[in-house]
């Protein structure tokens, strides 16, 4: 069949091709290695291996991190075997002679009490295997937050000053490893705790305002009030709940629905509301409470200040692999600079969750998320962010 | 010739495609009133999108060529292409859909937990897209040749065209509304000639067509060494299994709120589809009658938009040919915009936005790279389209399915259903099908079509590709238990738990 298919062109494109890739492969190897002295090289690997295990390290001193990380400081120390305890027993013995595993917590005792660095002779371990490398100690003691959290023991055949040195160093070094890792995780704590603190904050003058309006028609129209009132159990329930940290743009929405519903029993017809969504984003998942606050913020800075009627557009787009949200409203607008101050978490004055909403976006999605703002003064605003349909570990509920 | 009429008819198709391409969201209706949940996609509209997307040239020309041309058996072809939704909503629908994966590869990680599975997945995606892109060109060169005389390459390179148009302005991202409309759209441009020349047919009292054993016996050998019955076994399982891994149909399950949705959503494509499939027998048939033997040169692919103006003299075959002819289009476009819209969002997010974004420092965001991309997606597909003109359009779809199946049906169905699959048997378990499928593919198009076994076993690789590539996912995960992903558990429990029964750790108790 070959009519139409010209062989001699295929091989030489194929030819071409290959030699490109293989051309771009040694120019990235010839990168890489370049031309080193001994010692370079040698304080390059050292370097690499200690960037390994410091990655292992970031979850703070667990069994699991304690064996990945093992492997590479054993591979620093230069001894035959490593012991990485904690307070209360093993958590990981690498190297040869782990019949030796189950005293390892009681060689690191005296370090453990005294916070110095101790070392055992042939006279306290003692092995009946003559081949066993087992034969001396040098323990050094983990220090985080000014506390002994643990221990690493070098053993060797013999304890040498360079070995004590090196374990007393890399001991130090790891210390240092675990107080970044205890950082990071106050930071999540923090972020958590700031999450916790967006959840209770529906802002008080909504929730005055909304109760003002509800007791406005307790006489004039009591069917309104009590659906009114409906509206505002289901908008606290939603708010205040305790599940998990996504929602999806659908259940979102729909909270944003009643949180209008109440503003419109205030401002009436004031109060214009129109919406554009697309109905292909409504299951996207989104980060709980990311959208209410940004209408809130729309219609009390964008409306309230402003006479007449004020209009706030809701909309939700599709493009692809993410999906759009912005709010806009044509109110009174704000200079750009204070915006700035806002998402920069500087000044927190009357900023409904905007600096919140983009840090959490942030913090989930990366910095390629965070939330648009558009504005001038007297041209209205416009907040948008972009989510992607599906991210590594976002789960409704 | 019926020229004029025709190209009109492909001109408003493809000016409607771009330009409904170019408005994209300014569709979606403006609205005061919320009722958010009332308008989420609705299983019938988003069923009449995924079959509007699904329907191909080589639906709507292959499967009549085929059937002309070789009779009885290739009735399993429609068969197959509806049964594919059967498998996908017994075993993936739904908890695809819970998975919360929009593409593929995000199943893949999802799933694994793995980057590197991912890019594989991703890599894949791109393959597959491609090879059934190449039979769009092929189609659209086919029909625009037909209908005006003009030269193969032109109808190819229209669609081309107009498809890396429309999706580099961003526009045919998932427009629900549009692509079931398209669906109408091909069902009209199919079964209204069909019922003209059937009452015709029946009127002119011509009888039933005079055919031979081989066309009308089912799996007669056509040549002294076929093999009839793996033919027709492998097709289908192609088919069946092919259809879950096609990158643009699944991306349509992300609509669905949930899986009980996307489960109603496959039942009511199977009824679509079954519907459309039974028009190309048809066709087959009054070819047949009509034509009994087709000129040298002539492909039975054409016999569809032949048949009109052989039957109905005038101006009545000209409106007939130039529906068919707008209908083909249609099917062409809406493919093949879907499919180069999912590889597209493949090089872009995978290959390109990392690339540019450390070639610029992190600046380069916005659509450059996306258009990019979209020219990338279709300029591959078109230039191979022009080196296999010789392979019949349903082969070439073929070979696309026997991919799919041999790649992403093993990761899907053990994924969904087997808790020990490890990433390193995922990764084994695409490698080997990937090579498999893709070295019969590239031996068939460079070297033809051959005889006997080899023939055979090459030119429908799915029956020994896919079970291959199972064995070897799970012989690999059974030999690797270390690099089964720890949070499996929790993943099956997401994956196969019904919505209505709620996970939440707490709630604010009712």
């Amino acid at each position: 069949m070959t009519a139409s298919f010209h062989v001699p062109t295929a091989v030489v494109v194929a030819g071409a091709m290959l030699l490109l890739g293989l051309g771009v492969w040694a120019a990235g190897r010839g990168r890489r290695r370049g031309f080193l002295s001994t010692v370079d090289r040698v304080t390059y690997s050292t370097l690499h291996t200690a960037s390994l295990a410091s990655r292992h390290l970031a979850d703070g001193l667990t069994p699991e991190a304690a064996e990945r990380a093992g492997r590479h400081l054993l591979a620093i120390l230069g001894a035959s075997s490593v012991a990485i305890c904690d307070a209360s027993g093993l958590l990981s013995w690498t190297g040869p002679g782990d019949h030796h595993a189950p005293d390892a917590h009681g060689h690191a005792s005296e370090s453990r009490t005294s916070g110095a660095p101790s070392v055992l002779g042939s006279d306290a371990i003692t092995c009946s295997d003559p081949d066993c490398p087992v034969r001396a100690a040098v323990t050094a003691p983990l220090i985080a937050d000014e506390r002994v959290v643990g221990t690493l023991t070098a053993y060797a055949p013999a304890a040498s000053a360079g070995l004590a040195r090196a374990t007393g160093e890399l001991a130090r070094w790891v210390s240092a490893e675990l107080d970044v890792a205890e950082l990071g995780r106050a930071r999540t704590r923090a972020m958590e705790a700031e999450l916790r603190a967006l959840r209770a904050q529906i802002s008080p003058h909504f929730i005055y305002n909304s109760l003002g309006a509800i007791a406005s028609f307790v006489r004039t129209d009591p069917e309104r009030a009590r659906e009114l009132l409906l509206e505002f159990a289901d908008f606290t329930r939603y708010s205040l709940r305790q599940g998990g940290p996504f929602t999806t743009l659908a259940e979102e929405l729909r909270n944003v629905e009643r949180y209008l519903v109440l503003e419109q029993a205030r401002f009436g017809e004031r109060l214009q509301v129109s919406l554009l969504i697309a109905p292909e984003v409504l299951p996207v998942r989104i980060p709980y409470l990311a959208v209410q606050p940004l209408v809130e913020n729309a219609v009390r800075h964008g409306l309230a200040s402003k006479e007449g009627v004020g209009h706030v557009t809701i909309s939700a787009s599709d493009q692809g692999g993410e999906a759009e949200i912005s709010v806009d409203d044509d109110g009174v607008g704000t200079s750009p600079e204070s915006v700035q101050r806002i998402l920069d978490g500087v000044s927190r004055a009357d900023s409904i969750g905007l600096g919140n909403v983009d840090a959490r976006l942030r913090q989930i999605y990366g910095d390629d998320f965070g939330l648009v703002v558009e504005t001038a003064e007297g041209a209205g605003t416009r907040v948008s962010f972009r989510v992607p349909k599906y991210a590594p570990g976002v789960h409704a509920e | 010739m019926s020229d004029t009429l025709s190209v009109v008819a492909v001109a408003i198709v493809c000016v409607t495609t771009v330009v409904v391409g170019g408005l994209g969201l300014r569709l979606s209706r403006r609205t005061s009133d919320f009722y958010v949940a009332g308008r989420t996609v609705s299983p019938r509209l988003n069923a009449s999108a995924i079959s509007g997307e699904y329907l191909s040239a080589a639906s709507f020309l292959g499967v009549a060529g085929l059937i002309y041309d070789q009779g009885v058996d290739l009735l399993w072809l429609p068969v197959g292409y509806t049964l594919g939704y059967l498998v996908l909503l017994v075993m993936v629908a739904a908890p695809m859909r819970r998975s919360g994966a929009y593409t593929l590869p995000d199943f893949a990680e999802a799933r694994l937990g793995s980057v590197f599975v991912r890019r594989l997945a991703a890599l894949l995606v791109v393959a597959i897209g491609w090879m059934y892109l190449v039979p769009q060109f092929q189609g659209a060169g086919l029909a625009l040749a037909l209908v005006t005389g003009a030269p193969q390459w032109v109808g190819a390179l229209l669609v081309a065209v107009v498809v890396a148009a429309a999706v580099g302005a961003g526009g045919m991202r998932s427009i629900t509304f549009v692509q079931a409309m398209q669906y109408w759209i091909k069902l009209t441009c199919l079964a209204v000639p069909a019922f003209v020349l059937l009452a015709l047919w029946l009127r002119s009292g011509a009888g039933l067509p005079s055919v031979s054993d081989a066309w009308s016996l089912p799996f007669s050998p056509k040549s002294p060494d076929d093999h009839p019955h793996y033919r027709t076994a492998s097709m289908m399982l192609a088919l069946c299994l092919g259809t879950m891994g096609l990158p643009h149909v699944l991306v349509r399950y992300y609509t669905n709120p949930d899986g009980v949705a996307a489960r109603r959503t496959t039942v009511s494509v199977v009824a679509l589809l079954g519907v459309f499939y039974l028009l190309p027998p048809v066709y087959a048939v009054l070819g047949r009658v009509h034509l009994p033997s087709l000129p040298a040169g002539v492909r039975s692919d054409t016999i569809v938009l032949q048949l009109p103006e052989r039957v109905v003299s005038g101006l009545g075959g000209d409106v007939l040919t130039a529906m068919l002819a707008g209908g083909a289009f249609a099917a062409l476009l809406s493919t093949a915009s879907g499919l180069a819209m999912s590889v597209t969002g493949v090089l872009h997010q995978e290959l390109l936005r990392p690339q540019l974004s450390r070639l610029t420092g992190g600046d380069a965001f916005g659509f450059g790279g996306f258009r990019l991309a979209a020219v990338g997606a279709v300029v591959v597909p078109f230039v191979v389209a022009r080196y296999v003109e010789q392979i019949g359009i349903a082969t070439t779809v073929g070979f696309a399915f026997s991919l799919a199946a041999a790649t992403f049906a093993p990761l899907l169905m053990l994924g969904v259903w087997w808790r020990r699959l490890s990433r390193v048997g995922a990764v084994a378990g695409l490698v080997v099908g990937a090579v498999a499928a893709t070295s019969a593919a590239l031996t068939t198009f460079v070297a033809g079509p051959l005889d006997g076994w080899p023939g055979a076993l090459l030119a429908n690789p799915a029956a020994w590709c896919t079970p291959l590539a199972f064995a070897t996912a799970v012989v690999v995960s059974l030999a690797t238990p270390a690099s089964v992903p720890r949070d499996t558990a929790r993943v099956m429990v997401r994956l196969h738990t019904p919505e209505q029964v709620h996970l939440a750790r707490s709630r604010v108790p009712d």
